[in-house]
């Protein structure tokens, strides 16, 4: 491919670059600023086919980043806030990494990298940066235990399913936001489908309360918002809801079961709401926009698209072009089978011509030989009117050697008096559907549960 | 209530939660003759720890087989405190 075929983030920005900004609680920045200027001053060309890694102790540089570096580094890594130091020399030898670009530069005084560009707001700039190569994208896997795997993926590929998301001339700029960190896949789409997709962007930050970033969510006109279930139940448990109207409403990233999409259509009944499966390695498989759990059977198959699916041994395997093309380091195992699906590990059951998310195939709980998705008796329990979320876990026994318990919590307007009917009403509707060894042992109401910062429900045990 | 009589309370919850026809509950009664199954009785187990803050199968160095509701309720009651 010669070099003038390669288009790069900064060649897909398109209009409106005044009107359109990207911003976090403290600066706002223009596209027009941004391609009129350079973040890593003037040094960018520094960075010509080098291995970079972009760890920026925000969200807003490593975005400014991305645009600046795409197109002329060999391969860029995007370094998630919660990387572990422990793990960084591993990743940076993994990666090949040649030099790195912080803001906080004394982080990586003592590593093996020796090129260290800093990235600050942009500053105007005579020199505009050209598009020389295709840079591979590399990006961390969110799993909670080891050193995380390094996934390669192209721009081409990460863009894939936003296809026909432009705005029509003379509509509104649609302003994009998300729970998540862009630095992972999901925060990521959205962060590419704002800036590719001809729209602005809203930046989530881990210190600011949600109360203060809906008021900013407000304020910037967002009209489409993702994030997972558990950052979409901490939204409808706050009491923030009321002021906010989003149109386009996305969950993806954990399964999303009946309560939380029939709640989301209660609190924003103008909305599009829909789940989206997607993973770091499988990039987006497929969208539900029909207000219902799970996806339709005929989704399942090849050859009709971009996205072929099958289950095998229970499990989602996916082959896709927006799938990453391999994980990336000295002992990189295979991304896919030899048909080239990636096994998703994550559990579906067919009832009714309707495939259903039953959880991971790592976090089984194991009853007496029995297996238990905790994802299953979570959606039984979610169900009920007054809890807002729960978690099922193992707990050690010296008999089957795990039993389920459970810890749930109860809405705003729950009444605490009822605490004990409600525990009742719940075990009644566990024991009416599902199997006796899925039924909770213990129920145990906690004010809160713990989210990680993937944005995924906590799960100690698996 | 002593530590027998919480016990004896635990397996009638736990009896009518599953759904199980208790005999009698005397000491000579053998635990299959209850009519639980493993799945009922780590559920008491794991009640019983939380209730009375242990659990002696998991807590012992030998290995406990209780073959009698006496026996049972014995590996409660002799736990050194």
């Amino acid at each position: 491919m010669s070099p003038r075929e390669v288009f790069a983030l900064r060649d897909h920005l398109g209009t409106a670059l005044t009107e359109r900004t990207i911003s976090d609680p403290g600066h706002v920045i223009s596209l027009a600023e941004l391609s009129r200027g350079c973040c890593l001053g003037d040094r960018g060309d520094a960075l010509n086919g080098r291995s970079v890694l972009i760890a920026t102790s925000g969200q807003l540089l490593a975005g400014l980043a991305l645009i600046a570096i795409d197109g002329v580094a060999r391969r860029m890594l995007l370094c998630p806030p919660d990387l572990k130091a422990e793990h960084l020399s591993s990743i940076i030898a993994d990666a090949e990494i040649d030099a790195v670009v912080t803001d906080e530069p004394g982080r990586f005084s003592g590593c093996a990298v020796n090129l260290i560009v800093p990235v600050g707001l942009p500053q105007p700039s005579a020199q505009a940066t050209k598009t020389v190569r295709a840079t591979e994208w590399l990006m961390l896997t969110s799993g909670t235990s080891g050193v995380p795997k390094i996934v390669g993926h192209t721009l081409e590929g990460l863009c894939g399913a936003i296809i026909g998301d432009r705005p029509v001339p003379g509509e509104a700029i649609p302003v994009w936001a998300t729970f998540y960190d862009i630095r992972r896949y999901g925060g990521l789409q959205i962060f590419l489908r704002a800036i590719v997709g001809g729209g602005s962007m809203v930046l989530s930050d881990p210190g600011e309360a949600l109360a203060d970033h809906v008021v900013r969510l407000n304020a910037r006109g967002v009209t489409h918002m993702s994030g997972t279930p558990s950052h979409w139940r901490k939204l409808l448990m706050s009491g923030s809801v009321a002021e906010f109207a989003p149109r386009y409403v996305r969950l993806s990233g954990e399964i999303a079961d009946q309560a939380v999409l029939d709640g989301l259509k209660q609190a924003f009944p103008l909305a599009s709401i829909g789940h989206a499966y997607a993973s770091t390695e499988a990039g987006v498989g497929f969208a539900v926009n029909d207000g219902l759990e799970g996806f339709p059977a005929t989704l399942l198959g090849e050859g009709r698209g971009a996205v072929d699916m099958k289950v095998v041994d229970g499990s989602l395997r996916i082959r896709s072009t927006r799938a990453a093309h391999a994980y990336v380091g000295r002992a990189a195992a295979a991304l896919t089978d030899s048909d080239g699906y990636v096994d998703t590990g994550d559990m579906v059951e067919l009832r009714g011509g309707r495939y259903y998310f039953v959880g991971r195939r790592n976090g089984i709980i194991n009853v007496g030989g029995l297996k238990v998705h905790p994802e299953e008796i979570e959606s039984v329990i979610n169900g009920h009117p007054d809890v807002r979320m729960s978690r099922a876990k193992s707990r050690r026994s010296p008999i089957t050697g795990s039993i389920v318990v459970a810890e749930v919590v109860l809405t705003a307007d729950a009444d605490p008096a009822r605490a004990e009917a409600v525990r009742n009403e719940i075990l009644a509707e566990c024991r009416a559907r599902l199997a006796a060894h899925k039924v909770p042992a213990m129920i145990r109401f906690v004010p809160a549960l713990d989210v990680t910062p993937a944005g995924k429900l906590a799960r100690a045990d698996a | 209530m002593s530590v027998r009589l919480r016990i004896i309370a635990a397996i009638k919850q736990i009896a009518d939660e599953q759904k199980v026809r208790l005999p009698p509950l005397t000491d000579e009664l053998t635990l299959h003759e209850t009519g639980f199954d493993s799945l009922a009785f780590a559920i008491l187990v794991a009640r019983l720890e939380d209730d009375l803050g242990v659990d002696p199968f998991t807590l012992s160095e030998d290995v406990i087989f209780p073959n009698t509701i006496g026996d049972f309720i014995g590996a409660y009651e002799n736990v050194p405190a």
